[in-house]
């Protein structure tokens, strides 16, 4: 069922990609799915390490885009102070506890800070994230509490 | 050509020239803000609206074709792969000792994994 799967997504990426619908390309296209196909089977016989993706598929929409609008506030700001006269910049490292329980959700939640301009994930600890702010105000902990939350809402049951 | 073409066409270039204008505004902030804890924010202005509204801007520009889901492919890798990278550089300045340098008032958190070896940085780092 997976290998089905895998083998129509590849097939799909490699008509897309290609664009040349003749009958020796297509069948290059089949025979390199098939290769990657052999290859991965035997590599999942080596080491069964396999990511699930585990997601909402409507809350992640909707967190998507409320990143991008997110993106686009962050980047005014920032932008804001790297044309003003006189740089009005405050350093701070602080931490933020995460409330994902998988991986693929700490990444999300990570990889979305430092996304956004004007913050960036420095580390990961047991239950926080470092993170460093240009220009840091009060307020940052709350909005990144609120992105936390919204990521978790993304994250489905049982993950 | 019609009305609607030339629409089209003249927000593809809204989109391609105020993109262009952001990647610049990053190249300013690299050049302006003083140490390397800031300047990676100002990258990162290229990397996210500079990146995006040229993208828009090109996709639109191509209309319903192949070209277009090769850059909404494009805009997806860059998603994943921008933010790790930047996560990547700052976490080898982090982990080789280099602190940020805290605005007058505040005081900056500590790495629970770097906190006990403050003489050598490569202790304590995995």
């Amino acid at each position: 069922m997976r290998t089905i799967g895998a083998a129509i997504i590849l097939m799909a990426l490699w008509l897309l990609l290609s664009g040349i619908y003749k009958p020796m390309i297509i069948g290059f296209g089949v025979a390199s799915v098939l290769v990657v196909l052999l290859v991965v089977r035997r590599m999942d016989a080596a080491d069964d390490d396999r990511v699930e993706l585990r997601l909402k598929p409507f809350e992640t929409a909707k967190y998507v885009v409320w990143l991008m609008v997110e993106i686009a506030k962050a980047n005014w700001a920032v932008t804001k102070i790297i044309l003003s006269p006189n740089m009005p910049i405050r350093q701070h490292l602080f931490a933020i506890p995460f409330s994902q329980r998988t991986d693929l959700g700490q990444v999300i939640f990570a990889n979305s800070i430092t996304l956004t301009p004007g913050t960036i994930t420095i580390e990961t600890e047991s239950d926080d994230f470092l993170v460093h702010a240009v220009s840091y105000s009060d307020s940052d902990l709350e909005a990144l509490a609120d992105m936390d939350r919204r990521v978790t809402a993304t994250e489905s049951e049982g993950g | 050509m019609s009305l609607w073409d030339g629409a089209i066409n003249a927000l593809s270039w809204a989109f391609i020239l105020s993109g262009s204008v952001f990647a610049i505004i990053g190249a300013v902030g690299t050049l302006r803000f003083p140490d390397f804890w800031s300047r990676l924010h100002a990258a990162s202005i290229t990397d996210s609206a500079g990146v995006i509204l040229l993208l828009a801007g090109m996709c639109l520009h191509s209309g319903f074709t192949l070209v277009t889901v090769k850059l909404i492919i494009i805009g997806v890798f860059l998603f994943i792969t921008g933010p790790t990278s930047t996560h990547a550089v700052a976490n080898a300045a982090l982990v080789s000792g280099l602190r940020p340098k805290e605005a007058p008032g505040l005081v900056g958190a500590e790495p629970e994994s770097l906190a006990e070896s403050s003489g050598d940085p490569k202790e304590g780092a995995q």
